[in-house]
């Protein structure tokens, strides 16, 4: 316990100083309980739509889970059958293409950050950039890869979509990742540095492995962030009611944009696959932040 | 040294980078590979300030055009119509900052709310940590998720409350009208949803920075657990706090998808909070699909507001956050 914390100081004055704390006749306590009563049935009712939300995933888009749900395409307007395959498949492929820009990049601006750039001026306007680039709204990435890619090839493509959401990870890799590396011991660096190694060799064999879980961490929550986006797919990769072919220059279907499109629909079966779609997404989001807090947890436990 | 390495097992293994000789100076390759691998680094570090820079002059550069066209006036116009070529977003501004408000006024009280249920002490530790995770849950569902609930429990589950407020309480603007479907409280409420992680994680930070000497000092002078609350902890936290507000504003001028799919997409502007209307971000997601030429020049301009208007927020919400984190340093 620390010696100031506000607990052992309230339970000291309550229970032997203070015996009338529990009185209601006395304005002050009563005034202090029931602020604590709203505070908490406040508190309830903000996390009452994430229990809403959950429940409603579960009873209606479960009721839509079979095997078909995972490999069939996704049907016309009017009909009935088919499944979302073809949007899982595509949001994978996006996410995978944003992987490859955004990943190395990151990663290596968390290293220049961490260990090259100290308080620099580069450094800090650096970082400064990153944390601009976490506050964009993310539409205005998907106005960018318009403008860049779609403006430029002549057609909405899973490349667009790729570049969108790459610009989104970026900051969230590097500033993770630059924690992490920050975070080795400056004790480990210095006795590789004694040993002769050159400054690169110590940061890839002695501060990337250490940092690893962390920087495994920033990507992982990085990738979830990315396949939950929507806004800027629905002008960069569209969507598509076939396979991707292995063409990056086409539009591509994707879960985000599958909901969203199907949200609006006037048929009922669309919408029951939009809560489909929308279970499998959350539950590929919460398995990779799950992921994430064991993949940071387990060196604090040793 | 030797001895403590199986210990940190997390730390890589060293046997394999030092065999042989114990130590030696690194020959000429690697004395170049350092040079280089150092300017590499330098470059992606300077690569990321190149893409913020990049994506401000994509949309500007794209912008320019109905920038010339359009002026000013693009900014007081209310009329949005691709085929006679005229282009305005003052109710799609009017309705950015009401919806934003309106989110802010719920996520911020019940945001700060929470954070002082997570920081002041009044649950277990064990329940406090449950609290804090569920709370980050929120914040990784997806917003297209909160959208397609919106539309499916939210809208129905408001419809009559609505129709009750219309019937009896008309006379007030703020009810004057029915929710026939999607409108401003439901996109408001959703909004307010998304923008309560960030309002209560940040803000929770700054309460926790508080020094524990100043609210245990006011506990042994008799203080009940509200008034530390009211007169020490908010107070000296308030900094941090409102930063957190603002930084939930910049959130909420940014997100697109709750609102593209709850807001209406009409273009007026009207105060009360069942009427339809429309927001920045949801313009940009309705229409760029289905954009010609012209109307997308009018589109980058309406982007080139947002990312005016929410970097302006966001710098100001971060600079008030190290204002306030330097003024708690001095207490320490």
């Amino acid at each position: 316990m620390m010696p100031g914390n506000p607990r052992t100081a309230e339970t000291g004055a309550s229970s032997e100083v203070n015996p009338f704390r529990l009185s209601l006749s006395n304005p002050r306590t009563l005034f202090n309980r029931v602020l604590t009563g709203v505070a908490l049935l406040l508190s309830l009712f903000a996390l009452l739509p994430l229990f809403s939300v959950l429940y409603m995933l579960i009873v209606r888009g479960g009721s839509m889970l079979s095997f078909g749900l995972f490999t069939q395409l996704t049907p016309g307007a009017g009909m009935e059958g088919g499944g979302i395959g073809n949007a899982i498949l595509g949001t994978l492929v996006v996410v995978v293409v944003a992987s490859l820009l955004s990943l190395p990049l990151g990663f290596l601006a968390a290293v220049y950050l961490a260990e090259y750039g100290g308080d620099s001026k580069l450094a800090v306007v650096v970082r400064f950039a990153g944390k601009v680039l976490t506050g964009m709204p993310s539409i205005l990435a998907g106005v960018f890869a318009y403008a860049t890619v779609v403006a430029v090839t002549g057609s909405f493509s899973a490349l667009a979509g790729g570049v969108a959401m790459a610009v989104l990870m970026v900051p969230i890799v590097m500033l993770t990742a630059e924690q992490a590396l920050r975070s080795v011991p400056s004790k480990m660096k210095m006795a590789a540095l004694g040993m002769g190694a050159t400054r690169t060799q110590m940061v890839l064999r002695v501060v990337v492995p250490t940092a690893m879980p962390g920087i495994l961490t920033g990507v992982m929550l990085s990738l979830a962030r990315a396949m939950g986006e929507t806004a800027p797919l629905l002008f960069t990769a569209l969507f598509s009611d076939y396979w991707f072919e292995g063409k990056l220059q086409a539009p591509i279907a994707s879960l985000a944009v599958l909901i969203y499109n199907f949200s609006g629909s006037p048929f009922e079966h669309l919408v029951k696959l939009a809560w489909a779609a929308s279970l499998v997404l959350v539950s590929l989001v919460l398995v990779l932040n799950v992921t994430a807090q064991i993949v940071i947890k387990r060196p604090k436990e040793q | 040294m030797a001895a403590m390495t199986p210990k940190t097992s997390n730390a890589p293994d060293l046997s394999d980078a030092f065999r042989g000789t114990i130590s030696r100076p690194p020959n000429a390759w690697q004395k170049g590979s350092d040079v280089a691998f150092k300017v590499i680094a330098h470059a992606f570090g300077a690569l990321v300030v190149l893409l913020l820079i990049g994506v401000v002059l994509e949309v500007m550069r794209h912008a320019h055009g109905a920038m010339s066209t359009y002026g000013l006036r693009f900014l007081t116009n209310s009329v949005w119509d691709a085929n006679r070529a005229e282009f305005g977003v003052l109710p799609q501004i009017a309705g950015t900052i009401y919806t934003s408000f309106l989110a802010l006024l719920i996520g911020g009280l019940l945001g700060i709310t929470v954070a002082l249920v997570l920081s002041q002490g009044f649950l277990h530790h064990r329940w406090e940590l449950v609290m804090k995770n569920v709370v980050e849950l929120l914040a990784a569902i997806p917003s297209v998720v909160y959208g397609l609930w919106g539309i499916f429990v939210l809208v129905p589950a408001l419809r009559s409350p609505a129709g009750w407020l219309n019937d009896h309480f008309g006379k007030f603007p703020l009810f004057s009208t029915r929710l026939s479907g999607p409108g401003i409280l439901p996109a408001a409420a959703v909004l307010s949803i998304m923008i309560l992680p960030t309002v209560t994680a940040i803000s929770r930070e700054a309460m926790a920075a508080v020094p524990p000497r100043l609210s245990a000092a006011a506990y042994a002078l008799g203080a009940t657990r509200w008034e530390v609350i009211f007169r020490v902890t908010l107070p000296t936290a308030s900094g941090g706090i409102f930063g957190a507000l603002v930084l939930g504003l910049g959130r909420a001028f940014g997100e697109t998808m709750a609102l593209a799919m709850l807001v209406g997409n009409t273009n007026t502007f009207g105060w009360s909070l069942f009427s339809p209307g429309n927001t920045l971000a949801a313009l940009l997601a309705n229409h760029f699909p289905e954009a010609g030429k012209i109307e997308v020049g009018a589109l980058m301009y309406a982007a080139a507001v947002l990312l005016l208007i929410t970097l302006a927020v966001n710098l100001i919400g971060s600079f008030i956050m190290l204002r306030a984190t330097a003024g708690l340093k001095d207490l320490k």
